[in-house]
Parts: structure tokens; C-alpha cells; sequence
């Protein structure tokens, strides 16, 4: 029934560059100040004021166009967007129209068990607005009587990037989010926090029907504040799509506004009311003619991409693409798995546990991994200390955890939590002694064939144990006991 | 006129008696103080009076001066500055009740260099609102009277500031000059009106009326006074993107070159119908002593001056409606309440606006919406590659172009108000400039049998203001025009 | 011919309220001025390139340091009203 449907996907993301200041005047570009003082006349719009650009965010403009395979364009203009706005200080964006800095790139995803292209469309320089907080008790702009309006945002600079509409699901979408974040992420041109406004994205969405060639009606969706809503947003209109369409009713072209308590989209506004937006040249500046060489230059100190980074790790330490996929989703992430590495850990088992149990710890907790307590040592630790059967899976498990909420080293905690497994044999004999006595019917089973009743009396050995025991050596201890005599 | 008070005199006579120790600062502000004093409720060139500013400067350059500092040309000489140019402290209001009380938290660079420079400002001159208009009929706080005669106009929109320096309220002053506004009124107020060439003296800090073409000017009582200032101004600003690279000079250096050998063009297109023959009397006669001097004159044509005018009209809106876009009761200037932010901003910009200003946001909102870009906007730039193209052409063959500055002498006030093609007109020889980028400025030939004022306009190539200012000079000294308004003169 | 213009929707684009006596005239007047200004495409060949700005530059940057900011009073001090440190304006009906 959904395979007679196609869902087209297109994303419009805006990037808040992390310059030192402002894209058009000196004022500090930074997050969480008081309110209007990184402001100047430029940035606040007063007469008579003139903007320059700052030469580091074109810089990084040019360093995301080349991480994203765009030509960089010999002649681009910056334009003028017309439109009135309370946080617009001068009731006009500094844009860029038909001449943006980059064009036609694309970004490799990893998506519905193959690579595919996703096509950049464009990469754009722009600034961004003040912010507005509407007064009245819900926060919520339809009960406000009045506007607050913030302008240290206002001129920060602001990198859009559009994708083709060459996505199909809302997974597919997620996934081109989050290799775009983390590649942005490796660029170091952007803090990237959806949570904190300095990566923000819109996205467009239509249906078809798959023996048709006509597009469908395209629906823009505004308000995803993490990635996780984008893909939430995505998969209720994709549904909201396909249902209007099953019952031949009509879909508007609109702008639809995501509701995170309820999980919905709601209608905005008509796109018929298109802004017009009166662009033309921005007569304050001149062109921008990026100079060949200096393109060159940051081509190629470009940092080690995510997709190269992923490539790598599968050929040099032999990852599965799921663990590569999980380690190498962030710098800081590939960057301990190679310390831990280069410990001396093998790095199957150290994906492993980055993946598995410490991913599990970061997410209960809702940090990230260079904010734990957990160091590349203790992973090494623990790898170490299990491969030569000092401490069991188990043990080790317990030992993470401690050290999660303690940071105190793995040899610490492994003493004081008593995890050290019993290894010494004549400790052990007398307790497989004691199981085999006691448990005369599952040893007759055993020695009739019975291979699996072996784990029974092992985990009885493991009982008497209190859990120290090294369970491999009591497994060889009771096979012995019990082939032998 | 029997006595010569200090007022009447130009900034470097007056620079020279100051070094001399014959005068003191204070002694010049005061007489230009005592000016505005006498002629001021007729003539009515200033919207803002800075005396105390004014007297604590003088005060200050003359204890430098006594104490054996030497100092720059323009220390200690009172001007004033049209209310288009941000003065950080001082009122600014560009002739519109929608900046009525803005106080700008700056200085533009232009007023800064000369402050930095020991500058005396007696205050901020009337214009057209938004430096719109050729005959400042449209401040929002009144006209400006032409001291020539008071019942005409002194040009526009820099009025008030050709005014003061015509009749000794200031003795130099700065403008801004988008289609002729420093020009035209120098012109028809009988002062020298400076034009530089686009780019070479910053404008961050002059109240954006059309962003490509509008420049900060001079009102001088000579041309080499025009020189002393612009060296005091020009020169590359980090503030300003549009602002031209290259090394500070003296401009008057070179100054008293003369003309002979120099190929002098005369303007074919600007001696036609629409000149009144008084002007172009004026004019011829002086080209004639440029002949007699050693120049080489000759014809030459710009053949698109006609649709310079239409391009204007294209332009210069265009690019306001998008510049007076700020002007929202948000953030600072008028605001007039009333329902939400969309209609307090209706309201606000309707009250606030006069009708030059209303009409040209119209006419430049529509000329850029969608559809109608290509059509207007677009041809218009068109128009400008070829009037530049018109002055390359041209300065092969001509060093300096000449041609009259306006049509017409003053005329009367009320006499145009209604009809605003009629006031577009005024600018007709002095748009072309503004379009290609290129210096001129504008020297009195002389008086017309109605005892108005007659000015002739000297072009130069992209920056060869040295050029523009060694002709100008010359023809000056040559012509040796020293007439004084009657209101003046009867001093 | 005048052009003919939709004053409302332009001044609607302006934001500027207008009386209709102002309509009127501005109809009329900017009906005629069209007329003359749109003389440009008598000249304006396909052939001829636009020209943005009277002398050419490109590459105009600065460097990405800080400069002082106003102090926090001076940014507010023109402002027609202001509340917790911020402008204050009406509500906002429409949408960005």
C-alpha cells in the first residue's frame, strides 16, 4: 500500500558561523549575553551606519562549500532581501540572490543499507536577525500584547545551505542531518547546537504517486529544534501526505508550523501570500572574488571529513560500518577510540564498548562523551583487564559504571568493589567439588551427551562464588572433574 | 560695504590671520555667531545651533595655537554641517519629523576627521528631508530663503548649508551631493560647491539616501578652500566598504598650475531649450576668458544626458525605498502607537514621511517588486554604463568638461512645489556626475540681470580632482567674482 | 501613456499608511514619472552590461577582531520604549 507512494524530501539549513564577531561590524558574536549589548550602529541599523564583511566568515563560507564538493564561485554579489520585521534592524537581510558563494555540491549518506547522494543545491552567505520574545504569560506569539525584541544576534553570521530534493524518507532525512552536523562539526566553523539556534533547519516535503511524473504539492515545515523532531515532523506529514491523497483530498502548498508536544504540523500560512522580497545588489558592497590560490589553500587543510574518518576506521581497525558508523559520528568520539587504540586495546572490543555500554551511560545521562568522567585510559583498562581474565564481563560492566559516577582509576575501583575474579584453581576445585556432589542428575546428563547442562553447573560454581569466579576456568575445571573420573 | 567682517572672509585668508596672531578663533566664531544672530530668522540655513560647542573649540584651538602648536588648515575656522551627517550628541534629523529627536550615538568619519582637525561647528543646516529635493522646500521644518533674494529658493537639497556660507553664517560647510545636491545650490546661491569623486570621502555616517551615489561635498567661498577641505576628509575609511584605497594628499598642491595647454570640453547637451538664456549668457562669457587664457576649448557631446535624468529616477528611489526602510518607530525616531507592530509602523512612517519622500519610497518600492526589476531597475543600471562610457569617451579628448551647473537661476519659492517634474528638472546637468562617479564642481560666473547668481560646473575624470580644482581655480581668479548677497552688503 | 500602478499594494509592500488624497496623487504622479523614467528602454541594448557601482572594487573584508560595542545605555537611549533591557514594540500579528 505505501510503495504506490514517493515522498520528496528537500532541507534548508542555516548555520550560525562561531566567528569572533559579527559578519558586517566588530561587535561580539556570542551566545548568552545580556541582552543588546554586543550591539553598535551598524548591527542595530542607525542611520548613516555601513556594513564590511568579516573575512573569516567568508573564509569559512568557502571551507563548508569545499567539505561539501561545491564549485566556489569566481564573482558573487551579496543582495539585499527586503522586508519588514521587528528584529530586522535595518528592515532589509544582507543576502545572497542568483551569484551565492557556492554552488552544486553534494553530501555521501549512509541510508536503507547503501551510499547515497544527497545534491547541495547551494551554499549561501547571510546575517541573521535579533531575536524576539512575545510578552505575555504562555510565551506563545497569539496571547502576546506586546514584543521584546534582543538585537546581539542580530548580524551574526548566518550560512545557508540547501539541499535537492533528492531525499525520500524521514530517516533518510535524519541521516543527512546528522552527517551534515558532523561534518560541519569537523569544519570547527560552527558550535552546531539545534538547541542553542546556531544550526537550525527547515524542511520541504511533497508526495507523489510513483507512476505519476507529476511533482507533488510541496509543504515547508518551520520549527524543528533537534534532530529528532525533524524526523518525528517528517514522519507525521509524510502520513498526513499519503492520507489526503488516498482519499482524494487536496493538498495545499503551505508552510506548516511543527508542534513538539503534540507531534503534529500545523498550517502557518498560505504560500500564496509569497513574500516579495524586492532583492537587488546590495549597493554598500562590493563583489567577493575569492582569489584561486587562497581557495586552494583551505582545500587543502581541509580536516578529516566524517565519511573519510568512517572509511578509515573500517580499513584500519576492522570495524563493522554500524561500529564505524557509532564511533566516528563526532571528532571527539573517533579521537578517543584512537587513543584508547593506540593503548594498547584491541579495537573491536573498544568499539565495542563505546558503542554498547558507554554509549548507553552518556545517553542515561544526556551528555556528551567529552563531558564524562570516562577516559581512554579506563576503556583501555577494562579491555585489558577482561582479555587477560582479571575481572569478568560483568565485573568490568559494574567497574564503568563506578567510574562513570567516580572518574577514580579502574585498578581502584576493581579493589575496592572487590571485582578481581577468582582465578586460582584450588580455590575453585573445592566449589566444583560441591556442585558436582550436589547436583547429581544434571552431571548424569551430562556425561550422557548433554554438552548445554555444562553452563548450569558452571553458573552453580558462579553461586557459590558470590559471582568471583573466573566462569571460563571453572568451565575447564568441571569438564575436567567430570570427563575424567 | 564698509567694513569686512571676519565672517565674509574664506577659511584660508582667515587660517593665514590666525597663524599671524592677528585674530583669534574666538573672534571668528563670534562674528559668524553674530551673523546668524542678524540674518538668521530670514534666511533660516540652520535647524540646530551649537554655540557652546562652538565657543569651547575655538577656546581650545587658540590656547594650542598660543602655545606654539602648529596645526591643521581647518583648526579654528567655524562650519557647519548639513543635518545628513551623524554628529555623535548632536541632534540629527535629516529635515524629517521622523528623526526629529534622533541623537545619534556617533560621528560620521567626514565630521570626524575635521573635529579631529580642530574644526568649529556652529551647528547643523536645514535641507531637504532625506536629502530629497532640489529647492529644500521639503523639510519638514520649513524652507530655506536664498539670501540673494529672499523669496527665492537657495537650491536644494543641501539649501541651508549653501545658504550660511553665502551670507556668513558659516564659512565653509559640508553637504551631500546624490544628483547635484551641493551643486545646484551652490549654483544658485553664488558659493563654490565641490563634488568629489564617488568613493573618496567615506560615508559611513551620512544618513543613506541612495547608496551609489550619494557623496559628501563642500560649500566654500573659493575654490581653493574647497582643496583645504577635502584634504581634511578624504582619504580611505575601514568603516566605509565603498571608500577608495590610496594615500591622504593636499589638494592644493598644484593648485595655481593655470589652464594653458589644457583641452577644455563644452557640453553641447547643456546649452539647449530648456537653459534660461541669462545662465547661458553667464556661462558662454566666462568659457570665453577660459579661451583667452590658453586652454584649448571645444565641443563635445554626452549624448545620453537625456535619459541620465530617467535613470536617476530609477536609482535613487529604488535604492531609498530600500535604505528608509529603518525608519519603523522600533528602535529610535518617531514612533506613533496604535494597534500591532505592522500598523504602528504604517502610521508611524505616514506621519513621519513628507510627500517627496512618500512619493519616492513608492516609486522605488514598485520599480524593484517582482516583476518589474528587469523593466526598471535593471535598464536603468544599463543607462549607467553608458553615461560612463559617454565620459570616457569624452575625457580622450578633453581633460575637464564644462557646462552649466543648473537650468535656471533661483526660482521662486512655491513656483515648482507642485510639480515634481518640473523640480527634477533642476538636476539635469548635474546628474550625469552621480551616475558615473566622476568629481565636478560648481563656481559662480557671475550675476544675471535679476542680480541672481549663475554657476558654471567644471568636470574632471575619476580622480584627477587636482585637475578640476587647477581649471576651477584659474577660471576663478579669472573672473574675479566677489559679489556679497544685498542682505550681506547693507552690513 | 501613464503607467498604472496598485498604490495598495504598494504601500502595503512600504508600509506606509496613506490617506486617499495621498493615493490620488501618488497615482497620478507616479503614473507620469514611470512614463518618462521608463525612456530607459529605449537605450538599454541587451548588449550593454549592468553597471551596480561607479568605480569597480571587490574583495573589501576586515579582519575578524573585535571592536567596542555601545555601551548598553547608549544603545537604548534613542529608543521609543524599551522593557528588560530590550526594545519594546506591539504585538506581532503576522508571522516571519
Amino acid at each position: 500500500m505505501a510503495e504506490e507512494f514517493e515522498t520528496v524530501i528537500g532541507l534548508e539549513c542555516h548555520v550560525e558561523l562561531s566567528t569572533e564577531t559579527k559578519m558586517f561590524c566588530g561587535c561580539r558574536n556570542e551566545f548568552g549575553a545580556p541582552p543588546n549589548t554586543n550591539v553598535c550602529p551598524v548591527c542595530l541599523g542607525h542611520p548613516g551606519s555601513l556594513p564590511v564583511p568579516n573575512e573569516k566568515a567568508i573564509e569559512y563560507i568557502v571551507r563548508i562549500g569545499l567539505a561539501l564538493d561545491c564549485s566556489i564561485a569566481p564573482h558573487s554579489l551579496f543582495h539585499r532581501k527586503n522586508y519588514f520585521y521587528p528584529d530586522m534592524p535595518k528592515n532589509f537581510q544582507i543576502s545572497q540572490y542568483d551569484l551565492p558563494v557556492c554552488v552544486a555540491g553534494h553530501l555521501d549518506v549512509e541510508v536503507d543499507g547503501g551510499t547515497r547522494r544527497i545534491g547541495i543545491t547551494r551554499v549561501h552567505m547571510e546575517e541573521d536577525t535579533g531575536k524576539t520574545t512575545h510578552g505575555s504569560a504562555s510565551g506563545r506569539i497569539h496571547e502576546a500584547d506586546h514584543a521584546l525584541v534582543d538585537y546581539n544576534r542580530a548580524g551574526v553570521p548566518l550560512v545557508e545551505v540547501v539541499s535537492e530534493p533528492d531525499m525520500r524518507s524521514p530517516e533518510g532525512a535524519r541521516v543527512y542531518l546528522t552527517e551534515l552536523r558532523a561534518t560541519l562539526e569537523a569544519l570547527g566553523v560552527s558550535d552546531v547546537r539545534m538547541e542553542e539556534g546556531s544550526l537550525r533547519c527547515d524542511a520541504n516535503i511533497s508526495t507523489r504517486r510513483k507512476s505519476s511524473s507529476d511533482l507533488g504539492v510541496k509543504v515547508e515545515i518551520k520549527n524543528l529544534n533537534s534532530i529528532r523532531s525533524l524526523e518525528r515532523a517528517l514522519k507525521y506529514e509524510e502520513e498526513r501526505q499519503r492520507a489526503a491523497l488516498r482519499n482524494a483530498e487536496p493538498l495545499v502548498q503551505e508552510t506548516r508550523h511543527f508542534d513538539e508536544d503534540r507531534g503534529t504540523t500545523q498550517t502557518l500560512r498560505s504560500k500564496e501570500e509569497a513574500f516579495d522580497y524586492r532583492y537587488f545588489p546590495e549597493p554598500d558592497l562590493p563583489p567577493l572574488e575569492p582569489d584561486p590560490k587562497w581557495v586552494e589553500r583551505i582545500r587543502v587543510s581541509l580536516p578529516e571529513l566524517p565519511a573519510a574518518r568512517r572509511a578509515r576506521l573500517t580499513r584500519d581497525f576492522d570495524l563493522k560500518l554500524a561500529q564505524a558508523l557509532l564511533v566516528g559520528e563526532s571528532k571527539a568520539s573517533a579521537d578517543f577510540f584512537e587513543e584508547t587504540v593506540g593503548l594498547s586495546a584491541a579495537p573491536v572490543a573498544v568499539a565495542h564498548w563505546m558503542t554498547q555500554d558507554l554509549a548507553g551511560l552518556l545517553n542515561k545521562a544526556k551528555i556528551e562523551l567529552d563531558a564524562s568522567k570516562i577516559t581512554p585510559q579506563h576503556v583501555a583498562d577494562l579491555v585489558h583487564l577482561v582479555e587477560d581474565g582479571t575481572i569478568s564481563n560483568a565485573g568490568a560492566k559494574q567497574a564503568l559504571e563506578d567510574a562513570f559516577e567516580s572518574g577514580d582509576p579502574v585498578e581502584d575501583i576493581v579493589e575496592r568493589r572487590g571485582l578481581r575474579q577468582v582465578t586460582d584453581t584450588s580455590a575453585l576445585q573445592a566449589w566444583v567439588d560441591e556442585a558436582i556432589a550436589e547436583n547429581p542428575v544434571p552431571v548424569e546428563q551430562f556425561r550422557g551427551g548433554k554438552e548445554a547442562i555444562l553452563g548450569f553447573l558452571v553458573g552453580q560454581v558462579m553461586k557459590k562464588s558470590g559471582g568471583s569466579a573466573n566462569p571460563k576456568v571453572v568451565s575447564d575445571l568441571v569438564r575436567e572433574r567430570l570427563s575424567g573420573t | 560695504m564698509s567694513v569686512t567682517h571676519l565672517c565674509d572672509l574664506t577659511g584660508t585668508e582667515l587660517a593665514a590671520k590666525l597663524r599671524a596672531g592677528e585674530v583669534t578663533s574666538a573672534e571668528i566664531t563670534a562674528s559668524c555667531l553674530a551673523r546668524i544672530d542678524t540674518v538668521e530668522d530670514r534666511v533660516r540655513a540652520y535647524l540646530t545651533r551649537t554655540e557652546d560647542v562652538a565657543r569651547a573649540r575655538a577656546a581650545d584651538v587658540d590656547a594650542r595655537l598660543a602655545n606654539g602648536e602648529d596645526l591643521p588648515s581647518v583648526a579654528g575656522i567655524p562650519l557647519a554641517l548639513k543635518d545628513v551627517l551623524t554628529t555623535r550628541g548632536i541632534r540629527t534629523t535629516c529635515g524629517s519629523r521622523i528623526l526629529e529627536s534622533y541623537v545619534p550615538p556617533y560621528d560620521s568619519t567626514a565630521w570626524a576627521r575635521l573635529s579631529a582637525d580642530g574644526a568649529v561647528l556652529l551647528g547643523k543646516t536645514n535641507c531637504d528631508e532625506f536629502a530629497m529635493g532640489s529647492s529644500n522646500e521639503n523639510s519638514a521644518f520649513g524652507p530655506v530663503h536664498n539670501p540673494w533674494d529672499l523669496d527665492t529658493v537657495p537650491g536644494g537639497s543641501s539649501g541651508g548649508s549653501a545658504a550660511a556660507v553665502a551670507v556668513g553664517e558659516a564659512i565653509w560647510a559640508l553637504g551631500t551631493d546624490t544628483g547635484g545636491s551641493v551643486r545646484q545650490p551652490a549654483s544658485l546661491c553664488g558659493v563654490v560647491g565641490l563634488k568629489p569623486t564617488y568613493g573618496l570621502v567615506s560615508r559611513y555616517g551620512l544618513i543613506a539616501f541612495a547608496s551609489s551615489l550619494d557623496t559628501v561635498g563642500t560649500f566654500t567661498r573659493s575654490v581653493r578652500d574647497a582643496a583645504v577641505l577635502l584634504s581634511s576628509i578624504a582619504g580611505k575609511d575601514p568603516m566605509d566598504a565603498t571608500s577608495l584605497d590610496g594615500p591622504k594628499r593636499n589638494y592644493t598642491e598644484g593648485i595655481e598650475q593655470g589652464v594653458a595647454g589644457l583641452r577644455i570640453g563644452i557640453v553641447r547637451e547643456a546649452f539647449g531649450e530648456g537653459v534660461q538664456p541669462g545662465v547661458k549668457a553667464s556661462v558662454q562669457a566666462a568659457i570665453d576668458r577660459l579661451a583667452s587664457m590658453g586652454a584649448q576649448v571645444g565641443e563635445v557631446s554626452l549624448p545620453h544626458t537625456d535619459y541620465a535624468l530617467s535613470a536617476y529616477y530609477l536609482i535613487a528611489p529604488s535604492e531609498a525605498s530600500s535604505n528608509l526602510a529603518r525608519y519603523d518607530g522600533v528602535r529610535y525616531g518617531l514612533r506613533v502607537e496604535g494597534g500591532d507592530s505592522v500598523e504602528m509602523m504604517r502610521k508611524t512612517r505616514g506621519s513621519g514621511f513628507g510627500p517627496e519622500v512618500k512619493r519616492r519610497i513608492m516609486l522605488g518600492t514598485y520599480a524593484l517588486s517582482a516583476g518589474y526589476y528587469e523593466a526598471y531597475y535593471g535598464q536603468a543600471q544599463k543607462v549607467r554604463t553608458l553615461i560612463i562610457r559617454d565620459y570616457e569617451a569624452a575625457f580622450e579628448s578633453y581633460d575637464v568638461l564644462v557646462s552649466p551647473t543648473s537650468p535656471t537661476t533661483a526660482f521662486r519659492i512655491g513656483e515648482r512645489a507642485d510639480d515634481p517634474l518640473a523640480m527634477y528638472l533642476s538636476d539635469v546637468f548635474t546628474i550625469p556626475a552621480n551616475l558615473s562617479g566622476v568629481p565636478a564642481i560648481s563656481i559662480p560666473s557671475g550675476l544675471d540681470d535679476a542680480g541672481l547668481p549663475v554657476g558654471l560646473q567644471v568636470t574632471a575624470p575619476v580622480l584627477a580632482e587636482p585637475t578640476l580644482f587647477r581649471v576651477a581655480h584659474a577660471l576663478e581668479g579669472e573672473l574675479g567674482f566677489d559679489a556679497l548677497p544685498p542682505l550681506v552688503a547693507a552690513l | 501613456m501613464p503607467v498604472e500602478i496598485d498604490i495598495d499594494h504598494v504601500a502595503r509592500l512600504a508600509r506606509l499608511h496613506l490617506t486617499p488624497e495621498e493615493k490620488e496623487r501618488l497615482r497620478a504622479q507616479l503614473g507620469i514619472i514611470l512614463e518618462h523614467a521608463a525612456k530607459v528602454g529605449e537605450v538599454a541594448a541587451a548588449d550593454v552590461p549592468p553597471t551596480a557601482s561607479a568605480i569597480p572594487r571587490s574583495n573589501v573584508l576586515r579582519p575578524d577582531t573585535p571592536a567596542p560595542s555601545l555601551a548598553h545605555e547608549d544603545a537604548l537611549a534613542n529608543a521609543p520604549e524599551t522593557e528588560d533591557d530590550r526594545f519594546k514594540v506591539p504585538r506581532i500579528v503576522e508571522m516571519e
